[in-house]
């Protein structure tokens, strides 16, 4: 009892941990999320969480196993049938934003057990996957700009906006 | 490897009676023998993620200091052609229609062979193997002769022609000088949103894409693209659909090339004055079982 009851504070702290902004949904669950990892091209995500839950109800499709939601993908319910809440659910709290560097590499190597979540996405990665993946599927927005407006550092590396190619490259060698 | 680009180096210094001799020494060694540097990084491509954003595009241009495009990154009209690599785009994204209301994007760059066919046919041996895993160049010393664009089995070198009396080889160098050497991701893998490709070491990746095929036997082909073929290639291809279906050579050799071409090396200096025959020959020869090979196709007529 006393066990579950640690877990039970230790998830609260980890959801308190996560939030970013809140208006409480219940105990420490984020009504609105800012999402910032790629501000060098975007600008940042106010991504509604609360909306989300609404609509979705399952926190499993996006949190897995953590928030002790049951889950369906039979690779994961081998471990994590009846493995709970955990400390951490937020995001970034599993997914590394910078998943190839040579220690992040090493970690994922040599991680215990030795089997399983090596194939983790990066953060980033989590992100689009997760979201796009169902957008897809429901019929959400599934552009670039429907999300995050692209910045001038990335209407930079986009070549796009008053970055755009100027006019249609002309055969260089006429000027020889 | 270290042989075999000696030999070259010595085709290329000795001329005809030299290199026909290394040429019977180089037989010696099995071809398809060369495992790879243990600790060589490799890329890790899933087909059925990439949603054709075209970030990686954009990405290597920046990394690689590229000429402007000619059109912007975020401009799809692109994907109305099968393009292939040139001169000022190392990696290009295409878009296939693999079913009715199924599509896939493929970027296309190089695959940095375990036993590159550019830098077997490079009798000025300009190409490096390194430890890394990359395939890299020595601009400086390209002649412009166009062997390894023949020689590439997914004709990945492209010449900047733009400048016509020097025209000198141009593809994806793996980001070698900028980032690999520093044990640093690629700047196309860094910036993709979807982790379409994993970098790692190629020996985890290889054992990463099984995995991922028999977590999800129902999603993927049974193949990891690039694990044998032409001796085995640094980037690696899982697929949803056959791989002849995303311009891929289904029916390439698992042999690298090299084992086709070095016959034809140490003749190299006599050939230069028969230069149409070589060509000819040379590219029967790497294209040897490539029967409706798409990127060829694509490739002639650009
Ligand atoms: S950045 Fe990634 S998702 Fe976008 S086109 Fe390139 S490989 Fe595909
Ligand atoms: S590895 Fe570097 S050079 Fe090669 S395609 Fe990617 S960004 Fe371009």
């Amino acid at each position: 009892m006393h066990a579950v009851k640690r877990q039970m504070i230790l998830g609260v702290t980890g959801i308190l941990m996560m939030l970013v902004s809140s208006v409480c949904f219940g105990a420490g669950i984020p009504d609105k999320v800012t999402i910032n990892s790629i501000q060098k091209y975007y600008a940042p995500v106010s991504f509604n969480h609360a909306a989300h839950i609404n609509k979705l109800k399952d926190c499993g499709l996006c949190h897995h196993h953590t928030t002790g939601a049951q889950v369906t993908d039979p690779n994961c319910a081998r471990c994590h049938k009846n493995s709970g809440a955990q400390a951490v659910v937020s995001c970034k709290g599993c997914h590394t934003a910078e998943p190839f560097t040579p220690e992040a590499l090493k970690q994922q190597r040599d991680q215990q057990p030795p089997i399983y979540h090596r194939d983790k996405p990066g953060l980033k990665a989590a992100y689009h996957i997760s979201c796009l993946g169902c957008h897809e599927k429901m019929h959400g927005p599934t552009g670039c700009q429907d999300c995050h407006k692209r910045n001038d550092g990335g209407d930079a590396i986009f070549k796009s906006g008053k970055y755009a190619p100027k006019a249609p490259a002309k055969p260089k060698a006429a000027h020889h | 490897m270290i042989e075999r680009r000696d030999f070259l180096k010595g085709c290329l210094a000795c001329g005809v009676t030299a290199a026909t001799v290394s040429v019977a020494s180089g037989k010696a060694m099995a071809a398809g023998s060369f495992e790879g540097y243990p600790d060589a990084m490799g890329v890790l491509v899933d087909l059925t993620r990439c949603v054709g954003c075209r970030s990686c595009e954009a990405a290597c241009n920046a990394e690689q200091k590229l000429p402007e495009p000619d059109l912007a990154f975020d401009d799809t009209s692109v994907f109305s052609d099968k393009r292939r690599t040139t001169e000022k785009a190392y990696t290009v994204v295409n878009k296939y229609q693999v079913a009715d209301k199924e599509t896939l994007f493929r970027k296309i760059q190089c695959n940095h062979c375990t036993e590159p066919a550019c830098l077997s046919s490079c009798f000025v041996n300009a190409y490096t193997k390194t430890k890394e895993g990359a395939v890299i160049y020595n601009a400086k010393v390209c002649v412009g002769c166009r062997n390894c664009m023949i020689a590439c089995p997914f004709n990945i070198p492209a010449y900047s022609y733009s400048s016509p009396l020097n025209p000198l080889v141009k593809k994806c160098i793996f980001c070698y000088d900028t980032r690999l050497k520093d044990g640093k991701p690629p700047a196309c893998v860094d910036i993709c949103p979807q982790q379409v490709m994993t970098f790692g070491r190629r020996a985890d990746l290889i054992k990463l894409g099984h995995d991922r095929i028999q977590a999800n036997p129902a999603k993927y082909v049974d193949k990891l693209y690039g694990e044998k073929a032409v001796g085995g290639t640094s980037w690696m291809y899982l697929s949803s659909v056959d791989f002849d279906k995303v311009g891929f050579d289904g029916h390439i050799q698992n042999e690298p090339i090299i084992s086709n071409v070095k016959d034809f090396l140490g003749f190299v200096p006599m050939v230069l004055s028969i230069w149409p025959a070589l060509f000819t020959g040379v590219h029967l020869l790497a294209t040897k079982n490539k029967d409706g090979h798409h990127d060829h196709e694509e490739g002639d007529h650009q």
